[in-house]
């Protein structure tokens, strides 16, 4: 308890600490925001809640760690793991997903976490258990005198999730694709009638969705650590920020994923590290019981 | 027809009592298969019976070895310096004491549970559907990464529990017999309440929960009496699996959202949603193909496991009950017209 309130005065005593916590915070949560956005997009279009997300996101992260074993610069890791995980993700929706479609979404909430059970063991079995990372040749920033310190790493990682973001928002509102994927969330019978193959649609959607996802692994391996089994926090993490921000609205996600980002380290940083998994599933249920408060203001249920 | 059923409940009865003699190998895998039975069939009273699929009913699992462990201990020491102590040094119980931690242990457990169920369940069960699956399992997953930061009750360490006091084969014994009875009474007592009014309301609610609520069911009261029920019986064997595993620890053994936490599920889908038979079928054949994966597919069993769950899910979601009843209605009392398809329910 005494720990606790001494890292808050903390806070308040310098100020700049308050700084760093929310510039790091901001870069995981950008992160969290592109694999988040990923699961709007399946929720929304097809109305799968995909519980392997985070398992596609440290997948991801493995194939640019075994390409960069190879010899492959670091940096294009990124659209490998995009390339391959699009693969994964389409064979994924062939065999699993185009089945559950239709079905009621408990279906499709456990046929995923089956999916995730066999990704993370998969992984586990082929490149072991312990973290790994890809260390990048940059140099780190400092800011404040030395309080703050931005590696270049992690900026360029930020920066690539950025152009990712943008380049996938301009895809959905430009490109013919983009409008087939929106016309078939809004109404997938009425898209139907005017032509478009919904089928098609739903196989693309999934697979860009898990193309997102490796990427943003792809980012997180030469940011931070991978592991096989941390697949379920970043899981987890989409759904708080999906649910807080609701479909279909991108800059809600953004906004949600950097918020979130900002708090855990916040809270990481107020009850210690051992907290931050349990603070991020506590923010899941904080968001539900308060959505559930406004559902029943208007007598609805949260459903 | 119902001299035939008594016969078929009495030769299952003796198979229960003289499965430990038959197989005195397997004493602690058969109580695990009761241990499978039980939260497979808790796991159907809200899932099955009444629509809520929660993930998070492990929860009540973990909670009860640790409120188990607490009273056992606390009976004797001081739970805190037991516990910093990790089991060096002070571990001694009298066979007194060990029997008595066990019986308190089990009843504040399950009521503690039950209690947890009510205090939990006001709050999710507002939410419907998937959110409620995520949200329980939210609390699942929050409650043991909060017990392993929590050092009064180990931490991340977890609790070592003293050894059965006598014959350690004899203790087996103890265990499979005290599983198996809390099965076989679980299992008549939701016999009982399926046929009552109360198991008329809860399937009223899994199949339309608005028009229940508009024929005067207080749905609320409803569900939290039968989550209530589930989590106590939850508890009840979350208290014996603690003795019986000796040592624990919380994100692995009491709060294993993905091990325990999506078997129970696995295995009520695998028998058929729905049916008293379909849970207790399932853990059967899950708990058979867990082990044989297990002792054959080393290193690859959980990808297997992952595997059963996707085909279990996708291809076969009505189960072994669900597939005879579609087959077979007559054998279910099911009763259908020449020319109509109204034999699934």
């Amino acid at each position: 308890m005494d720990q606790i309130v001494s890292n808050i005065s903390l806070l308040f005593e310098f100020p700049v600490v308050n700084l760093k916590i929310l510039i790091d915070g901001l870069m995981i949560g950008a992160l969290f925001a592109l694999a988040a956005y990923g699961l709007a997009l399946v929720w929304g279009v097809m109305n799968v809640k995909n519980l392997a997300q985070g398992d596609f996101v440290i997948a991801g992260g493995y194939v640019a760690w075994w390409l960069a074993g190879l010899g492959l610069p670091p940096l294009l890791g990124v659209p490998a793991a995009f390339i391959v995980m699009w693969g994964i993700g389409w064979v994924c929706y062939k065999l699993v997903i185009s089945r559950v479609i239709e079905r009621d979404l408990f279906t499709s909430l456990l046929a995923t976490f089956g999916l995730a059970i066999m990704i993370a063991q998969i992984l586990n079995l082929l490149f072991g258990s312990d973290t790994q990372s890809i260390k990048l040749p940059y140099d780190t920033i400092y800011l404040a005198d030395g309080f703050i310190d931005i590696p270049i790493a992690k900026l360029i990682g930020v920066c690539m999730a950025a152009v990712l973001a943008t380049g996938v928002i301009i895809f959905m509102k430009r490109s013919r694709m983009g409008q087939a994927i929106r016309a078939t969330a809004q109404d997938a019978r009425a898209a139907r009638v005017m032509g478009i193959d919904t089928e098609k649609v739903y196989a693309f959607t999934f697979s860009l969705n898990s193309a997102i996802c490796g990427a943003a692994g792809a980012i997180i391996v030469m940011v931070w650590l991978i592991q096989p089994f941390y697949g379920i926090t970043y899981a987890i993490r989409s759904f708080v920020i999906v649910t807080a921000a609701g479909l279909g609205n991108l800059p809600g996600v953004i906004a949600a994923g950097l918020g979130i980002g900002a708090l855990e380290q916040y809270g990481a940083h107020i009850f210690g590290i051992g907290y931050q998994q349990a603070i991020a599933v506590l923010l899941l249920l904080l968001v539900l019981v308060i959505r559930l408060i406004q559902q029943r203001r208007k007598r609805q249920s949260l459903q | 027809m119902t001299a035939l059923r008594y016969l078929l409940y009495a030769v299952l009865l003796v198979i229960t009592v003289l499965a430990p003699f038959i197989f005195p190998d397997f004493r602690t895998q058969l109580a695990t298969l009761w241990l499978m039975i039980i939260v497979a069939l808790t796991w159907d009273m809200t899932g099955g019976q009444m629509g809520y699929n929660s993930l998070g009913n492990i929860f009540f699992y973990g909670t009860g070895m640790y409120v188990a462990a607490v009273i056992a201990i606390g009976l004797v020491y001081d739970v805190g310096v037991y516990t910093s102590a990790s089991g060096g040094g002070i571990n001694e119980f009298t066979p007194v004491q060990y029997f008595a931690g066990i019986g308190l242990g089990m009843l504040g457990a399950g009521l503690f549970c039950a209690a947890c169920a009510i205090v939990i369940g006001y709050i999710t069960f507002g939410l419907r559907g998937p959110y409620f699956a995520i949200g329980t399992l939210g609390v699942a997953i929050a409650a043991g990464e909060l017990v392993s930061n929590w050092d009064w009750v180990g931490g991340g360490q977890g609790i070592t529990l003293p050894v059965y006091p006598a014959d350690l084969d004899e203790g087996k014994l103890f265990f499979y017999y005290v599983f198996a009875i809390i099965g076989v009474v679980l299992f008549i007592f939701l016999k009982w309440l399926y046929s009552t009014r109360f198991g008329a309301a809860i399937n009223a609610i899994r199949d339309d929960e608005e028009k229940a609520e508009a024929m005067g069911i207080h749905t609320m009261r409803y569900k939290l009496t039968a989550w209530a029920l589930a989590a106590f019986f939850v508890g009840l064997v979350g208290a014996i699996s603690a003795f019986q595993l000796i040592s624990f620890e919380p994100l692995e053994t009491a709060y294993q959202t993905i091990n325990l936490g999506i078997f129970m599920v696995v295995c009520v889908l695998l028998g058929g949603k729905g049916t008293l038979w379909g849970p207790v079928v399932g853990a059967i054949l899950f708990h058979l193909f867990k082990e044989i994966t297990w002792n054959y597919l080393l290193g690859w069993q959980w990808v297997a496991l992952g595997a059963l769950i996707v085909v279990t899910v996708v291809y076969f979601q009505d189960g072994l009950m669900g597939w005879l009843m579609h087959r077979k209605p007559g054998w279910f009392g099911i009763r259908i017209d020449e020319g109509s398809d109204g034999a699934r329910k």
